[in-house]
């Protein structure tokens, strides 16, 4: 392809690789991630980018590579450029999120199947798993949620960041994303009980133990709370020098 | 490259090999009152006058803030306030929420439990809902719930980490709700991390003196987020994404009344016309004070902050910016990225080129910030990347050996990815970290029952100033989200119950004045804001960016 503008310095010293962002060639520098090089090309980003830091799903990135029949995916955020990558980016992702009354369920499979009947036509493809960006077992959670083991449907699913990419591939349709969400607040309520010393620490602040205290300490001028700050402080748990 | 790392950094890293076995008994002191002092002074960005400046209007006049915070204070409206019709009210809301993050969320939930109808409720946000820091805190969330810790034990540790300058009614708030908020955490499902006798996993943070630290592996923030999200989609309470709020509207006596709205995709107003507006919008980590690279999310450029400030919301603390001291400085790809405090509360220490310890690993996080830009800047021990950048060690490897070998992909798992997906493997090898723009530590004035100056407008969250006086602690943010995002809804639904006090004839008069202010400091550059979103378009492209006629296209 002729292009006949010259290129700048940076662009002289930098390596560059091609890149096709929604089938258009774009040369950008190849040390950076996808996203920085969709934003490079001169794409401004509204969808497609939100952390910037893999935690929030918003840049779920699918891809294939010159002569590779596979389908790649990837946080764009968190995925170096290669040359030779055909990107396109998800902007959102169609599923039904049930909607529950978090009080009044069990933590049984019985729950799950309700609210997501789909769950039951797993296939067990394992297409899910491969798609997700953060290597989670997607199919091996849905399995655990049809035997009930919710403990460890909420485990295995705990690092999901709901880009959605298990939900598109799924040939069984099942949102399993959502389904993560219902299966870990159903763990996290009802099988991991808060201790006793939680309770009994807000029922003290509730009957005004400490309002003593406070009083003191917030009576105290600067240098007086900074003796105490520098000096007084105990470190029970911490090994110090 | 050998594992992720070049050959000049592999060096170097033998020397952290045969430094810990000793060091794994061995920790540095912290430092003293005057020590403390003399890193901040001197190192700190925060006490370097080249970085700041006086802002020249407006009610907080006079106080010296980071220039690019002043850069979007001293800039005119994006919006032409007479391009707007404020006759046509889209949205008639009891309860208007601008920002989608932790304490928005927590703010919606709490005004539905206190009666307010979902439907009267309005969540705007400028993009998805829950792109937000929040969802991207890592290390944990600290309240005083073991019997060993209480209230007061950590209402010192944030005022002395604050350098006292905390607002005393907020700090003992956000102390004093904090074991209430886990409590309501786990009626709601979140996931915190137990020990198998049943008690919560607590680590220690910098500057802390008790383990408080509640945590969900390193994705805490996450967990906390998603679940508050999950719950705002059961109660059934509106949301419009990709919305930004870009002015407030006042009423004759001055009262916020509402918003408009700037669909970001379709690039219509809105007006939105509401009995109590809660500021939620976050902080200003986009405007990368002082140069630096970010831990915050693409949005985070002070858009509530600078509309706040036009329509006359008093600031505090503005002049504090938090550099947290371990963003990834290495490689190259996610520069700036955050690594986690929580390294350190397992044990991780930090290194100079030479293996040995710069300072003690959990200071307050300025002061851990400013000792490692003081070995960057002020020695040869630090570590060079093949861009040129400087860094320090942050040895990860230590962890597995004081707390057993998996601990860091069972705790760090987020962090043990992210290296993984560029070939460094943290369980052997340490990471390299500089200090990144992380926090705004102060913002907008509030009360302990989140009023702000302003009659109708409420505020909570990292857009707020007070809470954490000069210097937020570790997991003291999503503490804050929570118990000012639950304290907002409180009173939101409170404002909303009260009877009469109606808005009055919706209005952009001190957006008109804001103009008019302007126009007589005469600046010599004219800027716009809000920003919106930052531009990270190459130059090459920008150089050719062209305005095309509205019809012809």
């Amino acid at each position: 392809m002729a292009k006949t503008k010259s290129k700048t310095k940076a662009e002289n010293q930098t390596q560059m690789v091609k890149i096709y962002i929604m089938g258009s060639m774009y040369e950008v520098p190849s040390s950076l991630t996808i996203m920085k090089a969709i934003e490079y090309a001169g794409f401004k980003l509204t969808r497609g980018s939100g952390c910037r830091a893999g935690f929030c799903g918003a840049c779920a990135t699918v891809y294939r590579k010159e002569g590779d029949f596979r389908i790649y995916t990837a946080l764009a955020c968190q995925t170096q450029v290669e040359e030779g990558m055909y990107l396109t980016q998800m902007p959102f992702v169609p599923a039904n999120k049930a909607k529950y009354d978090i009080d009044t369920l069990d933590p049984i499979a019985s729950t799950i199947l309700r609210y997501y009947p789909e769950v039951a036509r797993c296939l067990s493809c394992n297409a899910c798993s491969r798609v997700c960006p953060q290597e989670i077992q997607v199919m091996d959670y849905v399995q655990h949620c049809l035997h009930g083991e919710i403990d460890k449907a909420a485990a295995v699913s705990f690092d999901c960041v709901q880009c959605g990419l298990c939900a598109i591939r799924c040939p069984a349709e099942i949102p399993q994303y959502h389904v993560a969400t219902l299966v870990r607040r159903l763990h996290g309520k009802y099988n991991m009980k808060p201790p006793e010393t939680l309770e009994k620490r807000v029922r003290e602040i509730e009957d005004g133990v400490f309002e003593e205290g406070f009083k003191e300490l917030m009576s105290l001028p600067e240098d007086k709370l900074r003796h105490k700050y520098y000096h007084e402080r105990d470190f029970v748990d911490q090994k110090k020098a | 490259m050998i594992r992720g790392y070049p050959e000049n950094m592999r060096k170097s890293i033998e020397n952290v090999n045969k430094t810990r076995a000793k060091r794994l008994t061995e920790i540095k002191a912290d430092l003293t009152e005057a020590e403390r002092k003399e890193v901040l002074d001197n190192y700190h960005p925060d006490y370097n006058p080249k970085f700041k400046r006086d802002l020249r209007w407006g009610p907080n006049k006079g106080i010296n803030i980071p220039n690019e915070v002043a850069d979007v204070i001293e800039a005119y409206p994006v919006v032409n306030p007479d391009d707007i019709d404020l006759s046509q009210i889209d949205y008639d809301v009891g309860v208007l929420i601008i920002g989608a993050g932790g304490a928005g969320n927590s703010a919606a939930l709490w005004a539905v439990k206190e009666g307010v109808p979902a439907d009267k409720i309005l969540i705007v946000t400028k993009l998805r809902l829950g792109d937000c820091n929040t969802v991207m805190a890592q290390g944990g969330i600290q309240a005083a719930d073991r019997p060993v810790d209480s209230p007061l034990i950590h209402y010192l540790d944030v005022l002395g980490g604050g350098h006292f300058d905390n607002k005393p009614k907020l700090a003992k708030a956000l102390v004093n709700d904090g074991p209430k908020i886990i409590q309501w955490h786990k009626e709601l499902g979140i996931m915190y991390d137990q020990n198998p006798d049943g008690s919560f996993v607590e680590n220690p943070g910098g500057g802390t003196s008790r383990n408080r630290m509640h945590c969900s592996k390193d994705y805490t923030g996450m967990e906390i987020f998603r679940t508050l999200k999950d719950e705002v989609i059961n109660k059934e309470i509106p949301v419009l994404e990709f919305s930004p709020a870009v002015e407030l509207l006042t009423d004759e006596t001055g009262r916020i009344v509402g918003t408009i709205l700037y669909n970001i995709e379709t690039k219509q107003y809105f007006v939105v016309k509401a009995k109590v507006t809660i500021l939620t919008t976050g902080g200003f980590g986009r405007l990368h004070v002082a140069g630096f690279p970010t831990t915050n999310h693409y949005g985070a450029t002070a858009d509530g902050l600078v509309i706040a400030y036009r329509a006359g919301a008093k600031l505090r603390n503005l002049e504090s910016t938090q550099f947290h001291p371990t963003g990834a400085a290495f490689p190259e790809q996610i520069l700036g990225l955050l690594i986690t405090e929580k390294v350190r509360s397992l044990g991780g220490q930090v290194l100079g080129y030479d293996g040995e310890q710069i300072c003690y690993p959990l200071e307050p996080r300025d002061v851990e910030a400013s000792s490692f830009i003081k070995c960057c800047a002020s020695t040869d021990n630090y570590i060079e990347t093949p861009t040129g950048m400087r860094g320090i060690w942050l040895d990860s490897p230590l962890i597995e050996e004081l707390k057993g070998k998996g601990t860091i992909e069972k705790n760090l798992s987020a962090m043990y990815r992210m290296m993984q997906r560029f070939d460094i493997d943290i369980t052997k090898d340490p990471i390299l970290v500089y200090p990144t723009l992380h926090y705004q530590n102060g913002g907008v004035l509030h009360n302990e029952n989140c009023y702000t100056s302003l009659k109708g407008l409420l505020a909570a969250g990292e857009i707020s100033g007070g809470v954490h006086g000069k210097n937020r602690l570790m997991g003291n943010s999503l503490l804050e989200v929570n118990v000012f995002g639950r304290r907002a809804g409180i009173t939101a639904a409170k404002e909303y119950k009260k009877k009469g006090g109606n808005p009055g004839k919706l209005s952009l008069d001190h957006v008109r004045k804001t103009i008019e202010t302007l126009d007589a400091l005469k600046m010599k550059e004219k800027r716009y804001s809000p920003m919106i979103l930052p531009e990270y378009r190459s130059e090459a492209v920008r150089d050719r960016l062209v305005k095309l006629y509205e019809d012809s296209c």
